[in-house]
C-alpha cells in the first residue's frame, strides 16, 4: 500500500491535472482494460463465478418470504421478461421512499412493503445474490437513467463528489478515471470507472461485491474515510456514475481483477 | 577484529531476513529448494525430460488470486499408452503443491484447465507421468501484477 | 449445499471426446491468511474432486490451497455409452457436494 501511495504521488507530480469528461465515443467498459483470460472468465457462464450467485438469486426469487409468504416471483413472475432492463435504470427516484434509491434499496423496499420481510443487509450474501439475479436479466441492455427532475439534486451531488478532492492523497475520482484512464497505476491499467457490471466478481475479493464496496476500496486507496453503505453520498455517486455511463451495455455479473 | 563491509552487509541481510520471518508469524514458504525436493519425490530417481507437456499460463496476469492454467500432454491416450498423472508445482507459494490430476485411457485427451493462486511472480512446473513410467515436464514464468486500490490498509 | 455449475454436452456420438467443465462455490481458504483479529484463518479447502462416468472413475484431482476460490475445473472424456456423469467434491470440515448429469450417447 505504501508503494501504491508513493506511486499516486509520483503520478500526480508528472501529469497536468485538468478535469475533462470522457467523450461518448471514447467510453470503454472496464472489460476492455482486462487481460484476455479475465475476459474469458466473464463471458463463459460456466467459468464466471458470479453466475453461482445468480443461481442463488434465482432460488431466492422463487422463495416465499416474510409474514405474507410472498416470493418476488408471486408479483413479478418471470424475471427474464419482467426484470429485463430494470437494473439498467437504477438508481432512480422512488415515490414511496421519497428519495433516490439504488437496486439493493429497491429490493429491500419490496421486502418491507410487499413481503413484510426483514431488510437484507448491504453486502449480505442474499442481497448480492438477488441483485445479481435481477441485474443478470439486463445483460446487454443499455444503461438508461431516466431524466427525472426529482433526482436532479442527487445527480448534482454525485457529480460534485466525483470531481471533489478527498483523502490524504488529495485525489478525486475524476483525476484517475476522467483524466488518466488507460495509464498505469502500479502494474494495473486505470479503467474509466464505469458501473456497468455490478454486482460483480472481483478477483481481489475472491467474491461478489456491490458498486458501493468498490467505491469504498477507491476511497481507502485515496486515504479518505469511506462513506457508509446506503448513505446518500454513495447513492448520489452511483447515480452519477450510471448517468455518466448512459447507453453502455450492462455486463452483470461482470468479472474484474 | 575489523568487520569488512561485505560481512556487515551479510549480517544485516540475515537480520532483515530474521525480522521478516518474525513479522510473517513464522509462516512456511515454498522455496525453489522446496520445489526441487517435491520434484525429486515425484521423480523417485527417474529422469524427467523436457517435452510432451505444455503448461499454459498467461505471462502477465491481472490478479494472482485466480490465474487460469491449462496443462496439455501429447499422448494417444490409448489402453497401452496414456498419461497416468499430472503434477503441478510452484516455487513461491506457501506450499510447493498446486494440483495432482489422475487420468486414464478413458480421458480421450490428456488435458485439464483450472484456476490457481500465485502469491508472487514465479516459475510454475508441470510434470506428467506416463503409463510406461517415463516423466515429462514443462515450466512457465508468470508475472503477477498487484491491484492498486484495495480494501484493507496494512 | 454448495452451488455448482456444470457444463456437459447432453448428447454425444460413441467415441467422441467431450469436455466437462465444473465450477463450485467454495472459499478455498488457504490457512495462511491472517484475519482482522490477527489470528490465522483456519484452512478450509476442497481436497479432492472425482468424476465418474457410468460408475467408473475417469478423472480425479487432488487440490491444494493454491487452487483459486470457487474452484473451476475442465477436462475431457471419451463418450462410451449413455449414462450418468457424477461429479463429487470433498474437503475440509466434512465438505461434500455432488452433481449428476445424464449423457445420451448414440
Amino acid at each position: 500500500m505504501k508503494i501504491g501511495a508513493a506511486l499516486c504521488v509520483l503520478l500526480l507530480s508528472v501529469i497536468a491535472v485538468h478535469a475533462a469528461e470522457i467523450a461518448t465515443a471514447d467510453r470503454k467498459s472496464g472489460f476492455e482494460f482486462m487481460g484476455r483470460d479475465t475476459q474469458a472468465m466473464q463471458t463463459d457462464d460456466t467459468s464466471n463465478p458470479g453466475m453461482l450467485n445468480v443461481l442463488d438469486g434465482g432460488a431466492l426469487w422463487e422463495r416465499p418470504e416474510g409474514a405474507d409468504k410472498k416470493a418476488c416471483a408471486s408479483c413479478h413472475g418471470d424475471a427474464s421478461q419482467r426484470m429485463k432492463g430494470v437494473a439498467a435504470r437504477y438508481p432512480a427516484f422512488d415515490a414511496t421512499a421519497g428519495q433516490v434509491v439504488d437496486l439493493g434499496q429497491r429490493i429491500n423496499l419490496c421486502r418491507r412493503d410487499h413481503q413484510k420481510a426483514p431488510e437484507l443487509a448491504y453486502e449480505s450474501r442474499d442481497l448480492l445474490a438477488l441483485s445479481a439475479f435481477v441485474a443478470r436479466q439486463s445483460r446487454g441492455q443499455p444503461i438508461a437513467i431516466a431524466d427525472d427532475a426529482r433526482s436532479a439534486n442527487a445527480l448534482m451531488q454525485g457529480r460534485k463528489l466525483f470531481n471533489e478532492r478527498m483523502g490524504q492523497l488529495n485525489l478525486s475520482c475524476a483525476i484517475c478515471h476522467d483524466d488518466n484512464w488507460g495509464q498505469k497505476l502500479g502494474g494495473t491499467s486505470i479503467p474509466q470507472g464505469h458501473p456497468n457490471g455490478y454486482p460483480l466478481y472481483r478477483l481481489e475479493w475472491q467474491a461478489m461485491g456491490s458498486l458501493q464496496r468498490r467505491l469504498r476500496n477507491c476511497m481507502i486507496g485515496m486515504r479518505a474515510e469511506p462513506f457508509s453503505y446506503g448513505s446518500s453520498e454513495f447513492i448520489a455517486l452511483e447515480l452519477f456514475l450510471m448517468q455518466r455511463a448512459q447507453g453502455m451495455a450492462m455486463e452483470s455479473p461482470a468479472v474484474r481483477p | 577484529m575489523m568487520e569488512t563491509r561485505r560481512i556487515f552487509l551479510v549480517r544485516s541481510a540475515g537480520l532483515v531476513a530474521l525480522a521478516g520471518g518474525v513479522l510473517a508469524g513464522g509462516r512456511s514458504q515454498a522455496t525453489p529448494q522446496a520445489m526441487a525436493a517435491l520434484i525429486a519425490e515425484i521423480a523417485a530417481g527417474r529422469e524427467i525430460k523436457k517435452g510432451k507437456v505444455t503448461l499454459d499460463l498467461p505471462p502477465l496476469i491481472d490478479n494472482g488470486n485466480a490465474v487460469p492454467m491449462t496443462v496439455t500432454v501429447d499422448s494417444p491416450m490409448s489402453e497401452r499408452d496414456y498419461v497416468k498423472t499430472i503434477h503441478v508445482v510452484n516455487e513461491k507459494n506457501p506450499q510447493p503443491h498446486v494440483i495432482v490430476c489422475h487420468l486414464g485411457p478413458r480421458s480421450g485427451r490428456a488435458a485439464f484447465s483450472t484456476r490457481i493462486k500465485l502469491a508472487d511472480a514465479q516459475t510454475v512446473t508441470a510434470i506428467a507421468e506416463m503409463s510406461d513410467g517415463t516423466l515429462w515436464m514443462d515450466s512457465a514464468s508468470v508475472i503477477v501484477t498487484l491491484a492498486a486500490c484495495l480494501e484493507d490498509i496494512l | 449445499m454448495a452451488r455448482a455449475l456444470i457444463n456437459v454436452p447432453q448428447q454425444a456420438k460413441p467415441g467422441e471426446i467431450i469436455e466437462i467443465k465444473a465450477l463450485i462455490s467454495h472459499p478455498m481458504e488457504t490457512g495462511f491468511r491472517v484475519g482482522h483479529n490477527g489470528q490465522l484463518i483456519p484452512r478450509d479447502i476442497v481436497q479432492t474432486f472425482i468424476c465418474t462416468y457410468d460408475g467408473e472413475e475417469i478423472f480425479k484431482a487432488d487440490y491444494s490451497p493454491a487452487i483459486a476460490a470457487n474452484p473451476f475445473i475442465s477436462f475431457f472424456t471419451r463418450a462410451t455409452k449413455s449414462g450418468d456423469i457424477v461429479l463429487t467434491w470433498r474437503g475440509d470440515n466434512g465438505f461434500e457436494a455432488s452433481e449428476t448429469v445424464h449423457i445420451q450417447v448414440a
